[in-house]
């Protein structure tokens, strides 16, 4: 099959690898229709995520057709329509029994590596490196489920790829992102970064009773997006963000705040220096600019959420600030199995179309170029999706083909603002 | 060497489990009391006792080379030169006892006699008229106290002896270690599937199978070094249906080991702690070097992970892995890491 494969710092290769096989009782395989590129692939194509090896195949967004079952599975059949959650989970577990499904003991082969680097191991997640794993990615033709009894779910014909594929991670983590902010019907969200997670983030807080969510990137289409689904926007080029936030919320802060950039935030002035010359002589792993200026920005007692992936260490964190003004932090990898029926039940209902982030649509044999283009947000790019199964493009057409100005492919279905 | 130790360490350490932990109290958690009971004996007591055993050689050189001035600064008589040469005997001897055997409580008791024999010697020198009455009395204020610190090291370990630096279980180059898990199944499931000892090999990665030769009794097929492989019979030595098993080999052993597993309810009624604890001295003694840590390749690293086979065995039926999976090409490094297993990945 092919697959998408890590070989290191911004180098990604499509190419032949063998199909996946049934490994465990509890395995499928899928043929996977549609895969797309995280924010959070961004960190491994930077070479931020420790613990990967060349050869790995990444991504860890996908859906696609059931073609093989193992012995021990009783859901699933050959033929269904599944999307997969990006966590591992076994089902079983203490953690998974409280549907805490990315800290499931029972999935990370690797567990010892991850309890060097952080004390205890979370789930395994496909295709984000082997602290976690070490399991085959999902932008490939065809992948391997482990528990597919726990993960994959059903998904009805009626609904196109674009509409449901981002069950499968960025829809469950802005959603979850939102949700760990106990929002009381009219609070102020502000929500760093506006990109697929910060969307739903800002779109799952006002589904969730905030009164006003404010939005914080610097590019124009996606801030477009933000207002589009109602948010109120700041450029953080423009304006000094904590001062904006204080005045929009007569000095008190925000109630919640989310910061759905992760480490590789980017920052000018001094701080902006230092994180970088620190990050490149591996003093420091992460860049966290969002993050502080959230936990400064946040009303005294509210609660700062982190949906925003960081790995490893950070500096100059306002840790007095957590103390002194009762803030409550909430963080985590998506617990993606337990939102799956009720957000696609939402999506069904009309609540929502995720289909509006998707700005590009690939096939896979482009990854490469749309990693690039996704990491230097070129050509107003949002949310790219990777077609496994389509014709690589001919030498004439190797343009990425853009739908211009931000316009989701699978196009006619209303979007509810 | 080896084996008069752990044939003698090992019954001496099963004494223990029947003695005490194993017997029926079922209000308290059976580990629990194993746990104390096994509790390492303080480091300052240790180091107490390496010190008592230094003075012991000390004096007892003293006492046979200058039995004289030593007679002399103690306020004996000169003529108490073969007493005190005999008390030089005994000194060394308890000195050697305590600084060369594994256990050195015996040989602590046994200066606390010795003390007693002298502060009896001492006194003769109190008798009025003596010349070095003054020194007799200052060398029986200070034999009481060297008798006081005597007491106190050997009481200590001895309480202690039931940990395996101090019961003469383990040689400097053996294992001995506890590690745990927690899971959701009950202690009753737990128990009976590792009594099934057609489990081990599935969860134990060194056991290439084992046999049983009657209920009691094992034969263990066991991956060596180098691609060889090593057999011993072991024996159940405790069997406590839903709550605990300990084991241990028979004689002539290739690698005499002994281990004992505990399935303690958890308090709040979410399932099991099991606990293990092994002890063995491996084959080309002791690998826990810091890089065999790192690499999580130390015996105690591997034992952790035998453990959460078994509790994704019993939790999910089956052992989470990515082996036969598609990869990319894999650079030098990767396949290292491969070769020395630090990914289950190919
Ligand atoms: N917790 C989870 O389970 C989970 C799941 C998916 C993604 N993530 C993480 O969420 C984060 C965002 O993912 P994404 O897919 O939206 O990626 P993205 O790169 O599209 O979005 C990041 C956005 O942050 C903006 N940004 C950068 N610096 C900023 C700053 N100082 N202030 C405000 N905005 C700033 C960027 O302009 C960009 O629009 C990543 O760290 C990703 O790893 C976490
Ligand atoms: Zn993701
Ligand atoms: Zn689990």
């Amino acid at each position: 099959m092919k697959a998408n494969v890590w070989y290191g710092k911004e180098r990604l290769r499509v190419e032949e690898v063998p199909d996946p096989q049934i490994l465990n009782p509890r395995d499928a395989i899928i043929r996977i229709t549609s895969t797309a590129i995280c924010g959070s692939d961004l960190h491994i194509y930077g070479g931020y995520i420790p613990g990967m090896l060349a050869g790995d195949i990444i991504g860890h967004e996908f859906m696609g057709e059931v073609v093989e079952v193992g012995a021990e599975v009783r859901k699933l059949k050959v033929g269904d329509r599944v999307v997969n959650p990006f966590p591992i989970a076994c089902g079983a577990c203490f953690f998974c029994g409280q549907s805490q499904h990315s800290l499931c003991e029972n999935s990370n082969p690797n567990a010892w590596m991850a309890e060097k680097m952080w004390g205890h191991s979370p789930a395994g997640l496909f295709g984000y490196s082997h602290l976690l794993g070490g399991y085959a990615g999902g932008q490939a033709q065809y992948a391997r489920i482990p528990f597919a009894d726990v993960g994959p779910i059903k998904v009805p014909s009626g609904l196109t790829d674009e509409q449901v594929l981002f069950l499968s991670d960025v829809f469950p983590t802005g959603y979850m992102a939102a949700e760990q902010c106990q929002i009381q019907r009219g609070d102020t969200v502000a929500v760093w970064g506006c990109g697929p997670v910060g969307l739903f983030a800002v779109k799952s807080a006002q589904l969730l009773g905030a009164g006003r969510v404010i939005a914080i990137d610097r590019f124009p289409e996606r801030l477009r997006k933000a207002s589009d689904w109602g948010a109120e926007v700041l450029d953080y080029e423009q304006v000094d963000v904590p001062e904006a936030l204080e005045e929009m919320t007569g000095g008190r802060g925000p109630d919640a705040c989310i910061d759905a950039v992760g480490m590789e935030g980017h920052s000018h002035g001094a701080f902006g220096a230092y994180d970088r010359v620190k990050q490149s002589l591996m003093l420091e792993s992460d860049r966290p600019p969002a993050l502080r200026e959230a936990l400064r920005a946040c009303r005294n007692g509210g609660t700062v959420s982190i949906p925003g992936v960081y790995g490893g260490f950070i500096d100059k964190v306002p840790f007095g600030a957590i103390v002194n003004r009762a803030l409550t932090i909430k963080s985590g990898q998506t617990h993606v199995q337990r939102y799956l029926a009720p957000l696609l039940a939402l999506i069904e209902q009309g609540a929502i179309d995720p289909s509006f982030i998707v700005t590009h649509s690939l096939p896979l044999e482009q990854a490469p170029e749309g990693y690039r283009m996704f990491r230097d947000k070129q050509d107003s790019c949002i949310k790219v999706v990777l077609k496994p199964w389509a014709e690589p493009p001919t030498l004439k057409s190797r343009q990425p083909q853009s739908p211009g100005q931000g316009e989701p492919q699978s196009g006619g279905t209303p979007h509810l603002h | 060497m080896a084996t008069e130790f752990t044939q003698q360490g090992f019954d001496r350490s099963r004494q223990q489990r029947t003695g005490d932990s194993f017997e029926s109290r079922p209000h308290i958690p059976t580990a629990r009391r194993n746990r104390r009971n096994r509790q390492p004996p303080s480091l300052d007591a240790l180091a107490l006792a390496q010190g008592l055993g230094w003075f012991s050689i000390a004096l007892g050189t003293a006492a046979l080379i200058a039995p004289g001035s030593l007679s002399q600064l103690t306020g004996l008589d000169g003529g108490r030169r073969t007493v005190v040469r005999g008390v030089g005997i005994r000194e060394i001897a308890a000195g050697a006892g305590i600084l060369t055997q594994r256990n050195p409580a015996p040989w602590l008791w046994s200066r606390v006699i010795g003390d007693v024999m002298d502060l009896a010697l001492l006194a003769t020198g109190l008798r009025p008229g003596n010349s070095g009455r003054g020194r007799a009395a200052a060398s029986l204020v200070t034999v009481a106290g060297v008798l006081t610190l005597d007491a106190l090291a050997a009481a200590h370990l001895t309480r202690h002896a039931g940990h395996p630096l101090v019961s003469g279980v383990a040689a400097p180059t053996d294992l001995y270690f506890e590690t745990s898990i927690a899971t959701t199944r009950s202690p009753d499931e737990c128990y009976q599937f590792w009594r099934n000892i057609e489990n081990l090999p599935r969860f134990m990665d060194s056991v290439e199978s084992v046999q049983a030769r009657d209920e009691q009794h094992f034969h263990w097929i066991v991956k060596g070094p180098g691609g060889t492989t090593m057999e011993w019979d072991s024996e159940i030595t405790e069997d406590r249906p839903g709550a605990a098993l300990a084991w241990r080999t028979l004689e002539g052993a290739q690698v005499p080991n002994a281990g004992s597993v505990i399935f303690e309810a958890d308090p709040r009624g979410r399932g099991t702690i099991v606990r293990l604890s092994m002890h063995y001295s491996p084959v080309g003694g002791q690998l826990t070097t810091g890089l065999a840590k790192l690499l999580h390749r130390d015996p105690q690293s591997q034992v952790r992970e035998d453990l959460r086979r078994f509790k994704q065995l019993l939790e999910t039926g089956e052992i989470a892995t990515t082996r036969g999976q598609p990869t990319g090409r894999r650079s030098i490094m990767g396949r290292a890491a491969r070769r020395w297993r630090l990914t289950n990945s190919n």
